[in-house]
């Protein structure tokens, strides 16, 4: 009996915490279809006019299109890379190997401003360029490349290592076992690696902020309009559809991945 | 003929590959570099040539437009002077509380919502564990915003509670000040400590806890001498996860935090952007810097040794 009480505590502390970390998040929604400036309660009428005026709104279609190639060429970076490093780690004896995974996994632990400043000093000061996409893809990359190698460490670590052996014992070469055991077998994990470094990359605010130069990622972008108090209701909006977006991606992207292994090793990111 | 000569001319460097080969394929911590390698660089070139350009920006000067890059420890000697700037180290104390605040609430809220996907959910787990994951890869900044929205003056609480007949007048220390920075900070992060937890306290051997309770343990005392101190890992990286990263934190301080909740990052963004002194932003970025590994490795050693003394007894 007491055990029963017990758990009941517990998932009903499991569902307000849920409510607590969605709630607020859902307000942006919610607001988002209320026909009047100010967010505040009462409600007004229900309105898709926010969304509508978006399609017009030049400054945000480019800035879209900013996000999209930035994000886009990060997942694929970071994806790479994460698959090559989590290969060496999880296969190979390495002298000093802890070290070398330390300093991979170290941007998860650094403030976001510090990647900001420093790329943007070496970047504008040292070689005298004008920060802008390329300076934006090298700051997400480095903190996608952690996420990557994370995905990927526990996907390989999650399949028969004996498989490629076989498949080297059978006369395949090394690269050719890459690719046709290694990477069929670590799909899910490269899937969900390249939608997670996108999602990342496509929401990231703290770091573009220093580089983007006269290249306004979306967020850059939803931040210069929160200045404004009239263009609150299409901010909502805005943001409504990057959260439905993000949403569903990132489900996707945790169900591919999570679906049918054992959670979980490392950090368990 | 052609083939032939063809041949003599592609073997000797075929040997000579094949060689290189055999030698790479004899040292498997050679192949495995080889294979880390561009990863490597990548990590290299963005970050730690960074951080030396920053580390050595920290030592020159501005003046107006330029910079000298003579050699001087006047932007550190700035910051610890206290009589003269006191802003610099109490902003950098304040962070640090701040962060050591979210923390703290961080975690705590976390383990029982952690505990009860270990040990609790048996059907849905799936469903369960990606509907916490997923806000941990959405819009930080929309979080963040999310709570500006909420405590505004003119916001969904003091709207609601007006529209209820609850209060007259807006409640005015819902936003700008510190303590709408650490709740929106606590909510932002949230996401982050679960999983360390969880996989701890999904690692932890059943037959522990079975032999716990043969032995004669109450459910609370298996909890504070068995699973609790196993789950500790999971704490500590949950804890680091989120401490250091919050310290350096500007986005929410600008959005919710007004004059009296700025922090360090602020500080130092507004020293690489309107202030114009990127030498002195430099300097302050890596003090807070060596400020976080200091605390953190003497957390560290503290978790250590009283491991250690633990072990002896």
């Amino acid at each position: 009996m007491v055990g029963a009480k017990r758990i009941d505590g517990l998932l009903a502390y499991g569902i307000i915490y849920l409510i607590f970390i969605y709630a607020p998040v859902l307000l942006i929604v919610l607001f988002s279809f209320n026909n009047g400036i100010y967010v505040a309660f009462p409600l007004k009428d229900f309105t898709f006019k926010w969304y509508s005026d978006m399609v017009h709104n030049t400054g945000l279609t480019k800035a879209v299109g900013v996000s999209l190639r930035i994000a886009g060429i990060v997942a694929v970076v970071s994806t790479v890379l994460g698959v090559l490093g989590a290969k060496a780690v999880t296969r190979y004896a390495m002298p000093g190997k802890a070290m070398v995974t330390f300093l991979i996994m170290l941007p998860l632990v650094i403030p976001a401003i510090v990647f900001g400043i420093s790329l943007l000093t070496l970047i504008a000061k040292v070689f005298g360029i004008q920060p802008g996409t390329w300076s934006i893809v090298c700051g997400h990359v480095l903190i996608c490349v952690p996420f990557s190698m994370a995905v990927m460490i526990s996907r390989l670590q999650g399949f028969d290592k004996n498989l490629e052996e076989a498949s080297l014992d059978l006369g395949e070469t090394g690269w050719r076992t890459f690719w046709r055991v290694t990477v069929p077998l670590a799909m899910p994990g490269i899937v969900a690696s390249f939608l997670l470094c996108f999602t990342t990359s496509f929401d990231e605010y703290q770091i573009a902020a220093f580089l983007s130069g006269n290249d306004a990622t979306l967020p850059v972008y939803i931040y210069s309009q929160l200045r404004f108090p009239n263009r609150l209701p299409g901010t909502l909006a805005l943001g409504s559809c990057i959260l439905a977006i993000s949403f569903v991606i990132v489900t996707f992207a945790e169900w591919m991945r999570r679906r049918g292994t054992n959670p979980d090793k490392g950090l368990g990111i | 003929m052609v083939s032939v000569a063809e041949k003599t001319l592609v073997q000797p460097t075929g040997g000579l590959r094949r060689r290189f080969m055999t030698l790479l394929y004899r040292s498997e911590g050679v192949r495995g570099y080889a294979l880390l390698l561009p990863t490597l660089l990548v990590m290299i070139a963005m970050l730690v040539v960074p951080l030396g350009t920053l580390a050595l920006q920290s030592f020159w000067t501005q003046i107006y437009f330029k910079l000298d890059h003579s050699f001087t420890l006047n932007n550190y000697l700035q910051i610890f002077d206290f009589k003269q700037n006191p802003i610099y180290l109490v902003l950098l104390f304040r962070s640090i509380i701040m962060s050591l605040m979210v923390t703290f609430f961080v975690v705590i809220t976390a383990y029982p919502m952690a505990y009860f996907l270990a040990f609790k959910v048996q059907r849905h787990k799936l469903v369960w564990l990606i509907l916490i994951t997923v806000p941990f890869w959405t819009s930080y900044l929309l979080r963040v915003f999310a709570w500006k929205i909420i405590l505004g003056f003119q916001g969904v609480i003091n709207s609601g509670l007006i529209s209820l007949g609850l209060i007259d007048q807006p409640l005015e220390f819902l936003l700008y000040n510190q303590t709408s920075v650490v709740i929106t900070l606590t909510h932002a992060w949230a996401a982050f400590a679960i999983l360390p937890i969880y996989v701890s306290l999904e690692k932890i051997d059943r037959s522990l806890l079975e032999a716990a309770t043969d032995l004669g343990d109450t459910p609370r005392e298996r909890f504070w001498r068995v699973t609790f101190p196993l789950s500790m890992p999971g704490v500590v990286a949950a804890g680091l996860l989120v401490f250091i990263p919050t310290v350096g934190d500007y986005v929410t301080p600008n959005v919710v935090g007004g004059t009296s909740g700025i922090m360090i990052g602020n500080i130092i963004q507004s020293l690489f952007g309107k202030a114009n002194n990127a030498p002195l932003g430099s300097a302050v970025s890596i003090v807070m810097m060596a400020a976080i590994t200091l605390l953190v490795c003497a957390f560290l050693m503290l978790i250590g040794r009283r491991r250690w003394k633990h072990a002896e007894t």
